[in-house]
């Protein structure tokens, strides 16, 4: 009963109005290329120093889960994840829209997006103390084998070519590498260059690699941006909702893999949303349609990356240990505030947290009709506008955006040269996506090999640090079954046609 | 038509928004510090949000508009472990309103292996405002009770007892380098990106203890326990913690937070930034969440810096020769 009248509290007329204007604040900020989650919350941090804690955790939650919601538009309507946990989206959802479906793409980002907003939260509610011991259970060789397994999943991200999609991945991969390295402060392919010892930032390589080849394929072909929709033809409300109906285990299929990600500290959302569409193609009985413009695809997506918002905080709450990056802006703006995290978040300070909780529900809510409104005039003026509007506008967002990730302008050159390279290969078969998960994974992998190499050393059996854990062993099966999964189902479906010929 | 043009507008607005609330301060130079500052002040963090430097950075905020009437506006320009912002602070207008938070030991250990693109006699410290303590910290349920039995373990079986940290050449690096040498034993130091992934593989007992602060301790205060801290004095939120000197080393320290100005800033202007941040660090307010977190406040003003920077440094300089950061 407490519980309820805590979070029946997020409902005073003040609260709520936050909420509100954080979703569609976060919305606005999430869809533009470059402005990520992180960064809305950032920005907005100093704005709830003002207020009582639990508003301004409301008003953070909000806008951190619009943000996250709100990077679907550019991911459908502009092939440019608005949020790295977006890149998936473009999958499908781009592909969606260029056939005239980017109302239905939208409407269905929105419904998943609610539905995985609300299964985080419930486990946020319900199973944070638990769930948060699971987390802890990870050490640094499991995050080796974890990067291992997202890298196997390029197999399943890769159209036609395997073999393309893993030269991709190398070349992430080698890019993860620059910089100074976080093991042994090695200065690695800097060329001697005081900006590229920050590294390649993933949020400009994700623009670059996605948003450049787009803006000139616009230029170089006359032919519209977006197939234009027919007319009055509304948001196409009830043929999402039966889409989702059809979806339905898949939404909560991905919605538990978001989650479970999510409490992961350091793997994320873009984890979480392709681990989730790897599955659900995999499962799908339309398989072969995931890429072309399969619903489900955009299902998985955006369920499994707005569930790790809820999922994010409880290792947040529970550990005061943040589960992904705008968790920590957020857990800083707490402890401004003067709240510590950890079991008080549950004892002492259970108010605040459970009118949190509430807030993160309405918020969740309220992405609904929110949603729907402004993405129908995000679908609309991009699909209205005239390309000679639309390519500069674009491309100007891509450079303040870039640039506003950490105020370096090398990071805009870096952006437009891996823009080109990227549209380049592309026209040879080398996809972004292998290339920005490797640049990705690069990173976890390498720090949790060389962690779990120094800690076996010290044990004194470096083969035990690695094979010798139940719960990499069974990280380790999952990569063998990612692996040989399509080799088996190749083999199958080779093998009647086989014996056919035999006889 | 008209949908479109409101969304555009939309769009615009918020840009706009964003775009002022990072704009770099105007030109105007203060030529009289009486009324300085007369506008906002942009103070640049070389780090990500959500840190220790940003919290502390956003801890003075508040009180920095109480004193000048005007806003501290906090913006990040992380990389490279702060050397992407170092070495481009000398190019930025120095006429008082950029300020960027400088880091012990980062700008003394960077610039002594690699170039790292900038000099650390080239930064213009003029506030030095706090430091996190290092302290030895382990889980709760750990054998080791006592500072003692950590270091018998390690005599026992040297190289078997695993210790995490942030990052390599880092304070918790240095600092695991000082106590080895000073107890004579050999630990397995392993880096980890950041603070809380290090605490993070203690509390999951994927090591045996953490080089950190007591600030971490103070956010992990249930889960864990110090074994000893390397100040001078008990921290006040831990009196049962014995200090380092208490046991017979030698060891105070930590990381150590300051701002700096570009080298182009006028000396007046620059005292005057030091007088503003010393009041900040005389609000009993300001002290009190200051020290809840774990931190421990100091006060190195402008004219003092060199001391305090010269001392620091032949500190630093005996352990980079044992690292071998210096060749």
């Amino acid at each position: 009963m407490d519980t309820l009248s805590f979070m029946a509290a997020a409902l005073s007329p003040i609260n709520l109005m936050l909420a509100i204007v954080g979703v569609a604040a976060g919305i606005l900020i999430g869809a533009l290329p470059g402005l990520s989650a992180t960064m809305a919350v950032a920005v907005l941090v100093p704005v709830t120093f003002g207020m009582p804690p639990e508003a301004a955790l409301i008003m953070l939650g909000a806008i951190y889960t619009g943000a996250i919601y709100g990077g679907s538009y550019a991911a459908i309507l502009v092939n440019t994840p608005g949020t790295p946990s977006a890149i998936a989206t473009t999958f499908d959802g781009f592909p969606m829209a260029k056939r005239g479906d980017g109302d239905l793409a939208v409407t269905l980002s929105t419904l998943s997006s609610m539905i995985g907003g609300l299964v985080g939260a419930v486990a946020l509610l319900t199973l944070a103390p638990l769930l948060a011991q699971i987390a802890l259970k990870f050490g640094p060789v499991e995050y080796f084998w974890l990067a291992i397994f997202g890298l196997t999943l390029i197999s399943a991200l890769s159209e036609g070519s395997t073999l393309k999609g893993f030269i991709g991945a190398g070349l992430g991969l080698l890019l993860s590498t620059v910089g100074v390295s976080v093991i042994g402060a090695d200065i690695r392919y800097a060329f001697g260059s005081q900006f590229l010892l920050g590294g390649v930032e993933t949020i400009s390589a994700l623009i670059g690699l996605y948003c450049i080849p787009v803006l000139i394929d616009l230029v170089a072909t006359p032919s519209a941006h977006l197939e234009p929709p027919e007319e009055g033809r509304g948001i196409r409300f009830g043929e999402g909702l039966s889409l989702m109906w059809r979806g339905k285990f898949n939404a909560l299929r991905s919605a538990i893999i978001g989650t479970a990600v999510a409490i992961l500290p350091g793997a994320g959302g873009s984890i979480a949303s392709l681990v989730s569409y790897s599955e659900a193609r995999r499962t799908s009985p339309r398989s072969d349609q995931f890429g072309k413009g399969e619903p489900d695809g955009v299902i998985a997506t955006e369920t499994a990356n707005n569930a790790t918002v809820g999922g994010g905080f409880i290792p947040t709450f529970v550990l005061g240990i943040p589960g992904t990056p705008p968790d920590a802006v957020i857990l800083g703006a707490l402890l401004v505030q003067g709240f510590r995290t950890g079991p008080e978040m549950f004892t002492t300070n259970v108010g605040v947290t459970y009118t949190f909780i509430g807030g993160l529900f309405i918020a969740t809510l309220l992405m609904l009709p929110i949603g729907l409104l402004i993405g129908r005039y995000a679908f609309k003026s991009i699909v209205s506008i005239p390309k000679a509007l639309l390519v500069p506008s674009i491309a100007f967002m891509t450079i303040i955006g870039t640039y506003a990730i950490r105020n370096n302008p090398f990071d805009v050159v870096v952006m437009v040269v891996l823009g080109v390279v990227g549209w380049v290969l592309s026209r040879y078969g080398v996809k972004p996506s292998p290339i920005v998960l490797g640049l990705i994974l690069g990173p976890i992998a390498e720090q949790g090999f060389v962690q779990g190499y120094l800690m076996g050393n010290a044990s004194g059996s470096v083969m035990g640090a690695f094979f010798g854990r139940p719960l990499s062993l069974a990280i380790i099966a999952l990569v063998l079954l990612s692996v040989l999964f399509p080799l088996w189902r190749a083999w199958r479906t080779r093998s009647p046609k086989e014996t056919a010929n035999g006889h | 038509m008209r949908q479109t043009r409101f969304t555009t507008w939309k769009l615009g607005a918020l840009m706009g928004g964003l775009l002022s609330a990072a704009a770099i301060a105007g030109p105007a130079m203060a030529a009289d510090t009486g009324s300085f500052p007369d506008h906002n002040i942009q103070y640049i963090i070389p780090f990500g949000p959500g840190g220790e430097s940003d919290i502390s950075a956003r801890l003075q905020q508040k009180y920095f508009q109480d004193i000048t009437g005007q806003q501290l506006i906090i913006q990040y320009m992380a990389g490279g472990g702060g050397a992407v912002g170092w070495s481009q602070l000398n190019e930025m207008d120095g006429d008082g309103y950029t300020i960027m938070g400088t880091n012990l030991p980062h700008i003394i250990l960077k610039p002594m292996g690699k170039d790292p693109g900038f000099k650390t006699e080239d930064l213009k410290n003029f506030f030095y405002f706090h430091y996190s303590p290092d302290a030895l910290i382990v889980k709760k349920d750990s054998p080791y009770k006592t500072l003692d039995d950590l270091i018998a373990a390690a005599k026992k079986a040297p190289g078997s007892v695993t210790v995490s940290g942030s990052g390599t050449q880092s304070a918790n690096d240095i600092a695991n380098r000082r106590f080895e040498s000073m107890a004579d034993v050999k630990t397995t130091y392993i880096p980890f990106k950041g603070t809380g992934a290090a605490v993070t593989a203690l509390l999951g007992g994927q090591v045996q203890a953490e080089w950190g602060y007591t600030t971490t301790a103070a956010n992990h205060k249930d889960k864990v326990r110090m074994l000893a801290v390397a100040a001078n004095e008990r921290h006040p939120l831990f009196p049962d913690v014995p200090t380092f000197k208490e046991l017979g080393y030698d060891m105070t320290g930590g990381a150590y937070r300051g701002m700096a100005v570009p080298k182009s800033t006028p000396e007046d202007v620059t005292k005057k930034l030091s007088e503003i941040f010393g009041k900040i660090n005389q609000n009993p307010e300001f002290r009190q969440k200051m020290e809840d977190l774990g931190f421990v406040l100091i006060d190195v003003p402008y004219d003092q810096m060199d001391d305090f920077m010269a001392k620091r440094r032949a500190e630093y300089e005996k352990v980079a020769r044992e690292m071998g950061i210096i060749k």
